[in-house]
């Protein structure tokens, strides 16, 4: 660990910081429909939009109706998606002949990027035309992205309205969200990365011919927009098979901070959201100051045990940290930084590869989504998960002030612990049952590249990835298989819906509820006392479930490692 | 009933019935009410199960086994024991209660002797458990009133020691405030006309033993919600322990159903779970030693999330009554004099203001109190025309009474007094200077919170007494600790708005309600409603009853009305309406031990999980072996005193249960700052000690 290292983490945090404040003042007004500063821009363009659609811009709807409409638009998106991949061969813009995408990859891909998972099976280059890449996978990272969002501003009015029985219109909130949000952050991105050298051409690829004589074709295409919209939507997705690792997806170092800057920026301003729709900013650092601990927490852990490197290799001589499977120009910081920040945010974009991790370092961002991608988390998604750990949190420890419990003046009663405890349930079984399936059945077992702990965690890592909608793998397992296809598209569905409307289940009896007055009885929900409850609730409950799980993986594997054992046979 | 049972908490009578009760709530179809605890009987049946078919077929490990199954049923048992010594206290109020239930007989009048001012010999003797609602019957000295009803003639003394435990015998009559009369109390004196207002079986005591005996019980919202969480957090476990085998499998090794089983039974939320209902049973028993019955659980609950709590001014805030405190007296006249005849005045007055007046005549000036007889004086008494009495005596007459009312007296009848033998003369009319000095000095009382009293004699303004609301002692500082709670005080009173501002800030309220109508006092319950608060108030009146029922915690007095009774969710056998802050405190305390103990049980798991972990995995994983942080001695040992510490600390905490984890009021932030540390940090930190010390014990008796 240098000091360098922590200037570069301590850089990160304030460049974030610095953005919360004003990116959530004006994400505040674009949800609340108040005027922004591109609003002559893009007001007529939105009311276009919704002349064209049919939408009632003022028809606000019901949990249901609101759930239902992004049910429903989902899986018109999913369709559309499934079609253009598996009809690629015949569709235009496909100047490197790619083949239609077999039936369960093709599954497996859409469910991913409708999902905001962006799991990859295949490897873009080889796989994709341009059209899948702009047409399907590009306008897919929008739209998951922008349907995250405008679920969590919907939960956000549950909180702040009181005695009404809607939610707002999923339709406006998705439109502000894509066209006031990620569509002008994106351009000026796009451009951005352009500038740092990443390559923007619908021309084919390109044949060079090497120093020794050899040829070799470059694959290019439209990277830098994808990469814009795959950090700041948390997609993750990546244009080319090594993802954030390739020189053309990642020029620079300066493109590396930007990179990990914009994987949190929404999210973290989310918070910013949620304290001023609530008419309390407190109330989002708090939430942000809980999700920071978590962080550096991580962080902290894993950059140490990155930069101790292997007690294994140290044994034989050689000294320093553990550079194996990251890109020497990012280094051990970078590398570590960027891979807490990825699977704490549920983007999944990897500069380096986490299977070649120490087990510790390997061992965090496995946690980060085992705890349900709500450190900061996927743009919408990440604050609308932690809010139900608040509702949790809220509801064991708020009873011991001797009232029932209650969060921003509204109760917290049978419906809400039921939505709440549904969408924690959902992820051990999806991480935990599907893991438990393929650590015993054949065609699970065919998957994991390394015998032991190391192969339990592979598989481990690729549930907890799919569930939690982060997407990125941790190499090493052989996942573009009929069984792994289909049974992470089924992680990644679950994983996402039954969060998600529950968490809208939750808007909607809460926006039926009164609000009642704070008085000396409650307890603030500001203060570290509230910060440090929360990130003991999220441990406990979210965190201890996998612990036989990290006990069988790579605490194990650490264990042996410190001890001179390694797991080479068997499995 | 209730004084004499304060009884400790663990009374040695109750444990036998209580061991008894453990074993019958075995039954399946009683567990099922209990979700955590069904889950663990019927792995225990699972694991018995299994367990016979080992000792038949021969398998390893059976004492070590046999072990964990036994602890796994102490886990049930011990939680049904929490519960059944929580009913046991309860069943013996029910017990003494249902003792007063013995048959009675009813005089039942029919046809023109049901009438108030029919015939009373013509009454037929029948059974009580004949009444209907709507009979009326004739209950006289010596009798038991044989069912709930109201008086509809006639005034008795009544001694409702059974229901209350308070001796002292209470007066019962018809009409107004104190016409509601409970069946198996008994007529002491004088003879009643009784409507019966409640049909066989239904009475107010039946309700009293279903409720005390917690056969009435229903969960409450909030346990259920609480319930919800905790089978939630038992399917979590579900997943996490029904994995176990699969990763053991890839990891080349197998664990024994029995070790599972006591991983998940130590990981779900057992320690909660096995004494949920036994809290709130305490808490409606703890009400109930309190001598107020709570009609709900719910009631219970919403007492400790009351935001506004409405307190009549007379007998709550303030004595009942008002004192005299000073005598001022107009210009020209002495404070001696008018003492002198506001005494005179009031030396009949059998009302407290008027002793009051006596009192302080006497502790003031000196003057003693003097034989009405010996000055040949007549009394002259309160009438709602002349709002004023007196006395005349020697052909001097007296008048004490409103201010407005004995001015009025004055201007409008001035008095033919006679001077001498023969002359007769007519008194001046009222001088206005006189009447002017004393509206003022009347308005300054008034806005001192008193109340003037003004006196004259013989057509002459002598001057005020004051008489003054005293403020109970303490009062302000318990609706100080209230506000520190969070609750908003707003004290009602029939005064003027001038009084009623004087005396809310003498005693402390936050706001007051002057001049208070029923109806103004129902549209305040609703205002507060409508912005998110819950409301507490008490009453006694019929008039009161809307206004109770709105209530979300709506106490009536014991002594009140049918109605109000009818209309309250709980109601106070003492009829203290201050109670309500108790009624609040054990409400919280309900909230608070339930919160305490679900924060300890699931703070818990931290010390199982590395307990049980390296122990599970420690066959084929030797590296593991460093989580066991506790230095365990052996997988056997650390797994059964994993189990065996699970089990005990329900036994443990069923006094903390059954009494409750104190309330103060700190405000909300220091008191979950203080649960959390305690409860929260002491339910991760006391297990590892626990689990450590119960395995040295372990090895030591050579059990694993």
């Amino acid at each position: 660990m240098t000091l360098i290292g922590w200037i570069q983490i301590a850089l990160f945090c304030a460049v974030v910081l610095a953005l919360v404040k004003p990116l959530g003042l004006y994400m505040t007004r674009v949800f609340t429909g108040e005027r922004t500063i591109l609003s002559p821009v893009l007001r007529p363009v939105e009311r276009g939009l919704y002349r064209l659609a049919g939408i009632d811009e003022g028809q606000e709807q019901h949990w249901l109706a609101y759930a239902g409409a992004m049910v429903v638009f989902h899986v018109a998106g999913f369709l559309v998606l499934y079609g253009i991949l598996r009809l690629q061969a015949v569709l235009p813009l496909n100047p490197a002949d790619q083949a239609a995408v077999a039936p369960d990859l093709a599954f497996n891909t859409s469910t991913s990027f409708v999902t905001n998972t962006n799991w990859q099976s295949y490897g873009g280059e080889s796989t994709l035309s341009y059209l899948s890449q702009m047409l399907g996978l590009t306008h897919q990272n929008f739209l998951s992205a922008a349907s995250g969002m405008a679920a969590a501003v919907a939960l956000v009015r549950g909180f702040s309205r009181a005695s009404t029985r809607t939610l707002g219109s999923f339709w406006v909130d998705m439109t502000r969200a894509a066209l006031y949000v990620l569509l002008p952050l994106c351009m000026v991105l796009t451009l951005f990365y352009v500038w740092q050298g990443m390559p923007q051409t619908l021309g084919a690829y390109v044949d060079a011919t090497t120093l020794e004589g050899g040829k070799q074709t470059i694959a290019l295409g439209p990277v830098a927009s994808q990469v814009a919209i795959k950090m700041l939507g948390t997609n993750g997705g990546g244009f080319f098979n090594a993802n954030a690792a390739h020189p053309f997806e990642n020029p620079t170092a300066l493109a590396n901070f930007v990179q990990m800057v914009t994987i949190f920026a929404i999210g973290a301003a989310f918070t910013n959201v949620f304290g001023r729709m609530v008419g309390d900013e407190r109330q989002g650092w708090a939430i942000l100051a809980a999700m920071a601990v978590l962080f550096l927490a991580g962080v902290v852990v894993t950059y140490w045990a990155e930069a101790a490197g292997t007690p294994l290799l140290h044994a034989l001589g050689l000294q320093g940290g553990n550079l194996e499977g990251k890109e020497v120009r990012f280094g051990i910081v970078a590398s570590a930084l960027f891979a807490v920040i990825t699977t704490a945010a549920s983007c999944g974009a990897v500069n380096a590869m986490h299977d070649s991790f120490t087990a510790l370092g390997g061992m965090i961002p496995l946690v980060n989504m085992q705890l349900g991608e709500i450190i900061v988390g996927g743009v919408g998604a990440g604050l609308y998960g932690m809010l139900i750990f608040v509702v949790v949190a809220i509801f064991v420890a708020g009873l011991m002030v001797g009232r029932t419990p209650e969060y921003l003046g509204k109760k917290i009663e049978a419906k809400e612990v039921k939505m709440a405890m549904l969408g924690i349930l959902c992820l051990p079984l999806m991480m935990l049952g599907f893991t438990a399936l393929a650590a015993v059945l054949p065609a699970g077992l065919a998957g994991p590249a390394n015998a032991g702990p190391h192969g339990f965690s592979e598989i481990l890592y690729a549930y907890t990835s799919a569930a939690a909608n982060n997407g990125s793998a941790f190499a090493g397992l052989s996942a573009n298989t009929l069984f792994y296809n289909t049974t992470l598209a089924v992680a990644m569905l679950v994983g996402r819906f039954f969060v998600k409307i529950p968490a809208l289940a939750i808007a909607g009896s809460l926006a039926a509820k009164k609000t009642v007055p704070a008085s000396a009885g409650t307890f603030p929900t500001h203060g570290g006392l509230f910060v440090g409850l929360l990130v003991g609730v999220i441990v406990i409950i979210g965190g201890l479930t996998f612990f036989p799980a990290l006990a069988l993986g790579p605490i194990v594997e650490h264990l042996a490692g410190l001890a001179g054992q390694t797991f080479a046979t068997g499995g | 009933m209730a004084h004499a049972s304060q009884k400790s908490l663990l009374n040695a009578a109750l444990i036998g019935p209580a061991l008894l009760g453990a074993v019958t709530k075995l039954d399946p179809r009683q567990m099922v009410k209990n979700p955590v605890m069904f889950v663990v009987e019927v792995v225990a049946a699972f694991t018995t199960l299994l367990f016979v078919r080992d000792l038949v077929t021969g398998g390893q490990d059976l004492a070590f086994t046999g072990q964990i199954i036994l602890w796994l049923w102490f886990t049930v048992l011990f939680a049904n024991v929490a519960e059944a010594v929580a009913e046991g206290r309860g069943k013996a109020q029910a017990d003494s209660l249902r003792r007063t239930r013995t048959e009675t007989t009813a005089k039942l009048l029919t046809g023109a002797a049901a009438a108030p001012g029919g015939p009373r010999d013509a009454h037929r003797v029948v059974p009580g458990t004949d009444l209907k609602v709507g009979d009326v019957v004739l209950v006289e000295a010596g009798d038991l009133i044989p069912s709930d009803g109201e008086v509809i003639e006639g005034v008795a003394s009544v001694n409702e020691a059974a229901i209350t435990g308070e001796s002292a015998p209470v007066i019962r009559e018809s009409g107004g405030d104190r016409s509601a009369v409970t069946g198996g109390t008994q007529v002491l004196s004088d003879w009643i006309r009784v409507r019966i207002t409640a049909a066989a079986g239904s009475t107010f005591v039946d309700r009293m033993i279903a409720l005390v005996e917690g056969a009435a019980r229903q969960k409450t919202p909030n346990e259920v919600a609480l319930n919800i969480l905790l089978s939630g957090l038992t399917i979590v476990f579900v997943f996490a322990v029904g994995s176990i085998p699969s990763f053991a499998a890839y990891a080349g090794g197998a664990i024994p159903m029995t070790v599972l089983v006591a991983l998940f039974v130590t990981l779900i939320p057992t320690t909660i779970g096995a004494l949920l209902s036994a809290i709130g049973i305490a808490g409606m028993d703890r009400l109930v030693r309190f001598n107020v019955l709570a009609m709900s659980g719910r009631a219970v609950e919403a007492a400790g999330d009351v935001d506004t709590l409405l307190l009549d001014k007379t007998g709550t805030i303030t004595l009942g009554n008002r004192q005299a405190t000073e005598f001022r007296p107009v210009r020209g006249v002495t404070a001696q004099d008018l003492a002198d005849a506001a005494q005179l005045a009031s030396l009949a007055d059998e009302t407290p203001e008027g002793r009051s007046i006596v009192v302080l005549a006497k502790e003031s000036y000196g003057i003693r109190a003097r034989d009405m007889a010996g000055l040949n004086a007549t009394f002259v008494p309160f009438t709602a025309q002349s709002r004023m009495s007196g006395v005349d005596l020697d052909g001097s007459s007296i008048r004490k009474g409103a201010v407005e009312a004995v001015i009025a007296s004055l201007e409008a009848a001035p008095a033919l007094v006679s001077v001498g033998a023969t002359a007769r003369v007519l008194q001046p009319r009222l001088d206005g200077a006189a009447a002017q000095e004393i509206r003022a000095i009347a308005e300054e009382i008034a806005k001192a919170g008193g109340t003037p009293l003004a006196v004259a004699r013989d057509g002459k303004l002598l001057g005020i007494v004051s008489l003054k609301d005293i403020v109970k002692g303490g009062i302000r500082e318990r609706f100080a600790e209230l506000r520190r709670m969070g609750i908003r005080t707003v004290m009602i009173t029939g005064d003027n708005p001038m009084t009623a501002a004087a005396i809310a800030a003498e005693a402390g309220v936050d706001d007051f309600l002057a001049q208070a109508t029923p109806e103004d006092k129902l549209a305040l319950i609703r205002k507060e409603q409508a912005q998110g608060k819950l409301v507490a108030m008490c009453g006694d009146g019929t008039n009161d009853a809307p206004a109770l029922a709105q209530a979300d915690v709506g106490v009536a007095m014991n002594t009140g009305t049918v109605a109000a009774r009818e209309a309250g969710n709980m109601v106070d056998l003492d009829s203290d309406p201050t109670k309500l802050i108790e009624i609040v405190e054990i409400g919280k305390q309900l909230l608070m031990t339930r919160g305490a103990l679900t924060t300890f049980s699931i703070a818990n798991d931290v010390a199982k999980y590395f307990a049980i972990i390296p122990a599970m995995f420690l066959a084929f994983y030797p590296q593991l072996q460093t989580l066991n942080v506790m230095g365990l001695a052996s997988p056997q040992s650390a797994i059964l005193s994993a189990i065996i510490f699970n089990a005990l600390i329900i036994v443990a905490l069923i006094p903390l249960a059954l009494k409750g984890v104190r309330y103060r009021a700190v405000g909300a932030a220091a008191l979950l700052r203080r649960n959390l540390l305690v409860y929260g940090l002491g339910g991760i930190l006391v297990p590892f000690a626990g689990i450590k010390l119960i395995d040295l014990a372990v090895i030591a008796l050579h059990l694993a």
